[in-house]
């Protein structure tokens, strides 16, 4: 297998509520500004992650469409799936056809178009990553089955709305200097807590939004990256990749979440680091309550502790073990299928001193913990200056 | 929801029917044909008890679409006895009275409806026990 | 002889009291209490309909009767609130006891008396050796036009019976039934709330047919009201089973045990036989009972029941009636009410 880098990042210019733009025409602005940040002049292959674009706009085939729409005809391309970790899915996939030695130059991208639907039918989409059958029968939301793992890790480690929301605070500090977040904007605790309940203990201001958004990243091999591009190579040193139950009632234990401990494990392995290695982590934080459980399960803090560490602000920017420097799904927005790829594109920059305001001085390497429904898969990646 | 797909899940929903790996007594529900544990692939038909207690729980406060005018209701998983774990409602309990750990019993109730003229969804809810 | 192998009875934990209806409707409650000796009545939430009362029924009659639930051949449900015009309530009750896929059933509507007509089909195919073991179940979750005086009343509950010709807790003696062309209280198709013709309903109605159908029982039985332990009737309110049972020479510890309306409301096919249970959970082996409901449209079916030994065993393998009438209750004030009920006009769901 070769070692693959990452040679060109980039995203449609604002997430949010697009209601202007389309699927197709958002993911070709994400695709395009990456193709121009690499400098390349074509593509090999291309992966989509996207969640779910026959619930949300009525079309399946968009690995077809979107690569006619890339005037890229006859591209091979398909869309890769993995609920919310479809984006990370469709890295790890233009990642092993690089490494193969398949393809050359592979864009993975991600997008979702989310508000084409009315609220219940969004809610009902998203809803098809938990267990239509044995969750959702019964009236399951998001929130709901995230504020369950809240219950339970409150009640056995004493985390408190306030920790919580401290999370949703220090994202949106963070989102605040990011210009393409949709929610460019800061919070207070008091704020969070006083925003309306959503499932107990979840208020509003602890959940992610609804978004239109893209992103895309070019990979090829790092032993040609120099001669395909002058931006500085970014090596995909460790992809890690695992599953668990779809069911929160079947998982060994709902305060920890194994499918991100065990691909954190592989990412680990590959790329023959530690988490201490690791100078900055972008991790899926639908609910505040995920980060929380995420950065225990990743080993940042000690199991239990993750509540404690972000109120002491460790994972503020200027903390020893920053996270979500980009704003997290918080501030930044949560469209499905882009989110992981926006979290490769994050460290990307920060590892290249492209990340303005929000750098984290001398980053050499990050990590990007992407995960669908509620723990079901997870996806971990190890980038690395090469 | 469609017919066929309700019909089919009528042994889990209405009795609780899980299955146990001839292998390793290891217990599923709903059944399946692989055992994680072990591998195994025999299995016999038991049926979950109806007692329990509560594992975790919240109160939804935005409801999905069949369920949007019946907020706020309180959902949790419950542990049975002899340790298989379910999704349900808490019902016939105050809401700022649901406490981790209490003991609860499974009713039959009616889920949801699909709208004025579908079929009517049945299943079991939790109540105090 | 065929008889009660098991009995069942369950009732929602929500309530409404009368002053809360009437002061909606600018009644006098104080003169309703009183002239219907009701104070409150149960309450169905949105997720409990005629089909989940008869299950738990069912289930608690099948924990008394201790049978294997696949050998019971019949399922009769009787209601005026059936959850669908054309598909059954018995076969959603039937499966979920597990006694599917041998199985007879068909559901059954003669208003307040279908329970009982359910409990005399199952005794009669038992009798006639055709099922080993048969359940009757009466339950309602029955609307009551706002602002009506019915609204006082109607209720939700269930009872059911395993009928068979063994482990009989009680034997059924007699049976009987009144019955005319009567038109006191009905509904028409696709009408939401029922119709009634006031004060018609006593007297012709009522009165008429639980008088003729409880003396035609006892005089083919050959028994007076000192024969028997208790009796129950109908009750669509606290008052009217009062007055038959004094009128036959009943004494009131032979009705008090088993008249729930007061605290219950009336649950319409689920009510004569709800006070049933009411008497089995206390009756001795020895006690007769008179049983004699009522329908409108309308008629009255009459049972004559004898314990037997062995309804000791079983009366405490399931809740009790009264524990279920006044045990933990929750008190609903109109408006919620009436989201239960259905009674808010919702807009029609989008795209």
């Amino acid at each position: 297998m070769r070692d693959v880098a990452v040679i060109g990042v980039g995203a449609n210019p604002k997430w949010g509520e697009l209601w202007g733009r389309s699927l197709r025409d958002i993911f070709v602005e994400a695709a395009l500004a990456a193709i121009d940040d690499a400098g390349v002049d074509h593509v090999d292959g291309m992966y989509v992650g996207c969640m779910s674009s026959g619930l949300f706009t009525g079309q399946e085939h968009i690995g077809s469409l979107l690569a006619d729409y890339l005037g890229q005809r006859h591209l091979p391309a398909t869309r890769v799936e993995s609920a919310c970790a479809s984006g990370s899915a469709a890295v790890k996939a233009a990642f092993l056809e690089v490494a193969s030695g398949h393809g050359d130059i592979v864009l993975a991208g991600g997008v979702e178009k989310m508000t084409d639907v009315s609220g219940a039918a969004a809610t009902y989409a998203l809803g098809t990553a938990a267990d239509a059958e044995y969750e959702c029968y019964h009236g399951a939301t998001f929130p709901g089955l995230y504020a369950m793992i809240a219950r339970a890790h409150m009640d056995r480690y004493g985390t408190t709305p306030e920790m919580l929301a401290q999370v949703a605070v220090k994202n949106h500090d963070n989102g605040a200097l990011n210009p393409m977040a949709q929610y460019p904007f800061k919070l207070t605790v008091d704020q969070v807590l006083k925003s309306v309940m959503v499932a107990d203990p979840l208020h509003i201001l602890d959940c992610s939004p609804i978004t239109d958004g893209a992103a895309a990243a070019i990979l090829c091999p790092l032993e040609t990256a120099k001669k395909l591009s002058k931006k500085l190579p970014i090596k995909v040193a460790g992809v890690g990749h695992a599953t668990d139950t779809i069911q929160l009632a079947q998982r060994e234990d709902m305060t920890w979440l194994e499918s991100t401990a065990k691909a954190a494990e592989r990412a680990f392995k590959m790329a023959g680091v530690k988490i201490k290695d690791v100078d900055l982590c972008e991790v899926h934080d639908c609910f505040t309550i995920a980060e929380l459980v995420v950065i225990e399960s990743l080993g940042l803090v000690k199991r239990g502790e993750g509540g404690k560490a972000t109120l002491a602000g460790r994972t503020a920017r200027d903390g020893d073990i920053p996270v979500n420097t980009s704003g997290g799904l918080k501030a930044k927005g949560h469209p499905v299928g882009a989110t992981g790829v926006a979290q490769v594109m994050e460290v990307v920059k920060q590892l290249r001193g492209e990340a303005g305001s929000r750098q984290i001085k001398g980053a050499k390497r990050g990590l990007t913990q992407n995960m669908g429904g509620s723990g079901g898969s997870a996806v971990v990646h190890i980038l690395e200056v090469a | 929801m469609p017919s066929a797909g309700y019909t089919r899940e009528i042994p889990q929903r209405y009795r609780l029917e899980a299955a146990k790996c001839a292998s390793c007594g290891r217990i599923y529900y709903p059944p399946r044909l692989v055992c994680a544990a072990c591998g195994g692939r025999e299995f016999d038909t038991v049926k979950l008890p109806d007692t329990g207690k509560v594992v975790t729980y919240t109160v939804i406060r935005v409801g999905p679409g069949d369920f949007a005018e019946e907020v706020p209701y309180a959902l949790g998983i419950v542990e049975m006895e002899g340790g298989v774990r379910l999704m349900a409602q808490l019902v016939d309990v105050p809401l700022d009275g649901i406490k981790t750990g209490m003991p609860v019993r499974l009713e039959f109730r009616k889920i949801y409806e699909e709208g004025k003229a579908g079929i009517i969804c049945y299943g079991h809810k939790a109540v105090p026990a | 002889m065929p008889g009660i192998v098991g009995w069942g009875c369950h009732m929602p934990r929500y309530r409404i009291k009368v002053e809360e209806i009437a002061k909606v409707w600018g009644a006098d409650a104080q003169a309703y209490k009183k002239g219907l000796n009701v104070q409150e009545k149960s309450v169905p939430a949105p997720d409990t309909d005629t089909i989940t009362l008869s299950v738990t029924a069912a289930r608690r009659a099948v924990a008394r009767a201790g049978v294997d639930p696949a050998q019971i051949g019949a399922c009769y449900v009787g209601s005026e609130s059936h959850p669908y015009a054309v598909k059954p309530s018995g076969t959603t009750v039937a499966e979920a006891l597990g006694a599917t896929p041998e199985c007879r059933c068909a559901d059954l509507e003669f208003a307040c008396k279908a329970g009982t007509e359910a409990m005399t089909v199952a005794l009669g195919l038992v009798d006639a050796g055709y099922v080993k073991y048969a359940l009757g179940i009466g339950a309602d979750t029955s609307q009551g036009a706002p602002g009506d005086a019915l609204e006082y009343t109607a209720s939700a509950g269930a009872a059911a019976f395993v009928m068979g010709a063994d482990k009989l807790v009680a034997e059924c003696e007699h049976t009987y039934s009144y019955m005319t062309d009567t038109a006191d209280f009905w509904r028409r198709e696709h009408q939401y709330y029922p119709q009634h013709a006031g004060r018609f309903t006593g007297e012709p109605a009522y009165f008429k047919h639980v008088l003729g159908c409880a003396r035609g029982i006892m005089a083919k039985a050959g028994l007076k009201a000192g024969d028997f332990a208790y009796c129950v009737f109908h009750q669509p309110n606290g008052k009217f089973p009062a007055a038959v049972a004094k009128d036959l020479g009943f004494k009131p510890e032979q009705w008090e045990q088993g008249l729930l309306s007061p605290l219950l409301g009336n649950t319409y096919s689920g009510s004569s036989p709800m006070g049933l249970t009411a008497l089995l959970d206390v009756a001795k082996p020895g006690d007769r009972i008179l049983h004699v409901s009522y329908g409108s449209g309308a008629g009255s079916d009459g049972f004559v029941f004898r314990c037997t030994d062995r309804i000791r065993e079983v009366q405490d393998l399931a809740p009790k009636t009264r524990e279920l009438l006044e045990g933990e209750r929750f008190y609903l004030e109109y408006g919620e009410y009436a989201k239960f009920r259905g009674k808010i006009i919702m807009n029609v769901k989008g795209a």
